[in-house]
């Protein structure tokens, strides 16, 4: 079940191609959003370069409206400063931009997501006592509470797609509707999970993630399996196009970019 | 004023064991000359402030000059893991450390309240997470105005704050642009300064979007080449990637960091040589 490289009419791609693809598509145009590194990043700068022209970029360090010609290494290269449409502090990044509720999506990965798409970058195992310490929050939590609307990119497996995070990080809706109400969050929170295999929303009702869409080529038996709950799956079950030749031209030019950029052939990890 | 000073002489003059010490910069300008001028004056049991703990206190709390981090993101960026910090909270190698974990946010606005003399900062932030059951310094506030209730985080005032900027002149005034994240919030927050920088001119030239921090409001500069590699500094040189993936392979392996203090720094791991 790992990953599949389908032979299309328009040459072979991998699992990880479409999963970038489809988070790219996800970005409407002129859509302003603010950026993770890693998966995150490599899709928004996918979307600008294809149906998004107008997408703008925001990251953490502080650049509004990067333009960057090569995926960036960090969330702070000089690459993103370079061609930004304003640099501002820090501490104006988070409070005149993202806390008002300025941003119109917040784009995020996680070492792990639950049923309720609540997100853990902080800690597997106990705190006091973990058998994993990974990075921490980073700016994710109040993008996960003031973007108006919060896409999530992880790669499927059950490690990550747990019942419930060992540490709840990033806010997505607690254990059910109305939670981020109470808190007083005024975002509307995660509206959409892409992964490697297909697609989950937070079914209206219960708030709790169902599977939506699945990618060519891959089963609801393969979703389930990777999945660590009793995953429901919506009636209308869509199939995501696979990428298309533009799509995937523009990708691997991109990647091919940074690759040359750097030269360094080892394509950046996720940051964990 | 402040002094020109060598870095030896200034990291002797303002930082002690003990300490909490702050050296900042958003993956750009980061004072990494100065983190290991920390280890090689065998400096113990500081407490730590950075936001984002990255290569600098990597290898600082590798060292075991760390007792305590404060901080709010702690990975190698673009790369993993940083495997000194992981080692000590999951192993407690070279020793236990105590942390104090944040939202990038909440560490932005703790500088805000140092930097502005308040005692404390007010975000929207942190809500539902499990942040604040861990960490003491997270409480909620209520507005006094409209009732809302948000969260309450005490000002951040370092004994010292370190930064690294492209440059000074003679007189001590500071320039710095590109991404200038938190560095002049942590120098206007902290007690006393060091500022490295790329080199000393006679006249600072005017730059769109620059920060520049008066003479008055540090203490001490000293003159470092190269003193952010292998991070980056804009107009003087670009991160060097291949030295952050290289201390993944450094940093895995307890014998390697020991190896590399010996070798780069000429520091013996007093640690490592019972418990390694």
């Amino acid at each position: 079940m790992k990953p599949r490289e389908p032979e299309s009419a328009q040459g072979r791609w991998t699992s990880d191609d479409m999963m970038t693809v489809a988070a790219a598509r996800a970005l409407h145009d002129e859509a302003v959003c603010f950026v993770g590194i890693g998966l995150p990043s490599k899709a928004a700068n996918l979307a600008r370069r294809t149906h998004a022209p107008n997408l703008v970029l925001v990251y953490e360090s502080g650049t509004l409206g990067s333009k960057p010609p090569v995926l960036p290494l960090s969330i702070g290269d000089g690459v993103l400063a370079e061609t930004a449409d304003a640099v501002v502090s820090v501490p104006e990044i988070f409070n005149y931009w993202l806390q008002p509720g300025r941003i119109d999506v917040g784009f995020l990965g996680a070492a792990q997501i639950d049923r309720f798409a609540n997100l853990n970058t902080t800690v597997v195992g106990s705190y006091a006592a973990p058998t994993t310490r990974l990075p921490g929050a980073g700016g994710a939590p109040e993008i996960a509470a003031s973007c108006r609307q919060v896409i999530v990119v992880v790669r499927h497996g059950t490690r990550s797609f747990v019942e419930q995070v060992d540490f709840v990080t990033s806010f997505g809706n607690g254990s059910g509707p109305g939670d981020r109400q109470r808190l007083g969050l005024r975002g509307h929170g995660p509206t959409m999970v892409i992964t490697d295999l297909g697609v989950l929303a937070p079914d209206p009702e219960s708030g709790e993630l169902a599977l939506v869409g699945i990618h060519p080529g891959v089963d609801v038996a393969d979703v389930r399996e990777a999945t660590g709950w009793g995953l429901v799956v919506a009636d209308e079950l869509t199939v995501t196009d696979p990428p298309s030749g533009h799509e995937l031209q523009v990708l691997h030019a991109l990647e091919a970019a940074t690759i040359d950029a750097t030269a360094d052939p080892a394509e950046s990890a996720d940051p964990r | 004023m402040a002094d020109l000073v060598t870095l030896p002489a200034g990291v002797a003059a303002l930082v002690e064991s003990g300490d909490t010490v702050a050296l900042e910069g958003f993956t750009h300008l980061i004072p990494m000359a100065a983190g290991r001028e920390l280890i090689r004056q065998g400096l113990r049991d500081l407490t730590l402030v950075r936001m984002t703990p990255d290569l600098v206190y990597d290898q600082l709390i590798g060292a075991g000059c760390a007792a305590k981090l404060v901080f709010s993101w702690g990975g190698n960026p673009g790369v993993g893991s940083l495997h000194r910090f992981r080692d000590a909270v999951e192993h407690g190698w070279p020793r236990s450390l105590e942390l104090e974990e944040h939202s990038h946010a909440g560490m932005a606005n703790r500088y805000v309240a140092g930097a502005s003399g308040l005692p404390f900062a007010v975000l929207r932030g942190y809500a539902g997470t499990d942040l604040p059951h861990h960490t003491g310094t997270i409480r909620p506030v209520t507005c006094p105005f409209t009732g809302e209730e948000l969260a309450a985080v005490p000002a951040l005032r370092p004994d010292v704050g370190i930064i690294h900027a492209q440059r000074a002149d003679r007189d001590g005034n500071v320039q710095l642009w590109g991404i200038t994240g938190i560095q002049k919030e942590v120098v206007l927050a902290s007690r006393r300064s060091l500022v490295t920088v790329e080199e000393i001119v006679d006249e600072l030239d005017p730059l769109p979007g620059a920060v520049v921090l008066p003479t008055w409001a540090v203490t001490a500069v000293a003159e470092v080449p190269g003193g952010a590699r292998p991070s980056y500094a804009q107009g003087y040189y670009e991160r060097d990637n291949a030295a952050y993936r290289a201390w993944d392979a450094t940093s895995r392996d307890r014998g390697a960091f020991v190896r590399w203090l010996n070798d780069e720094l000429g520091v013996a791991h007093t640690v490592a040589e019972d418990r390694a």
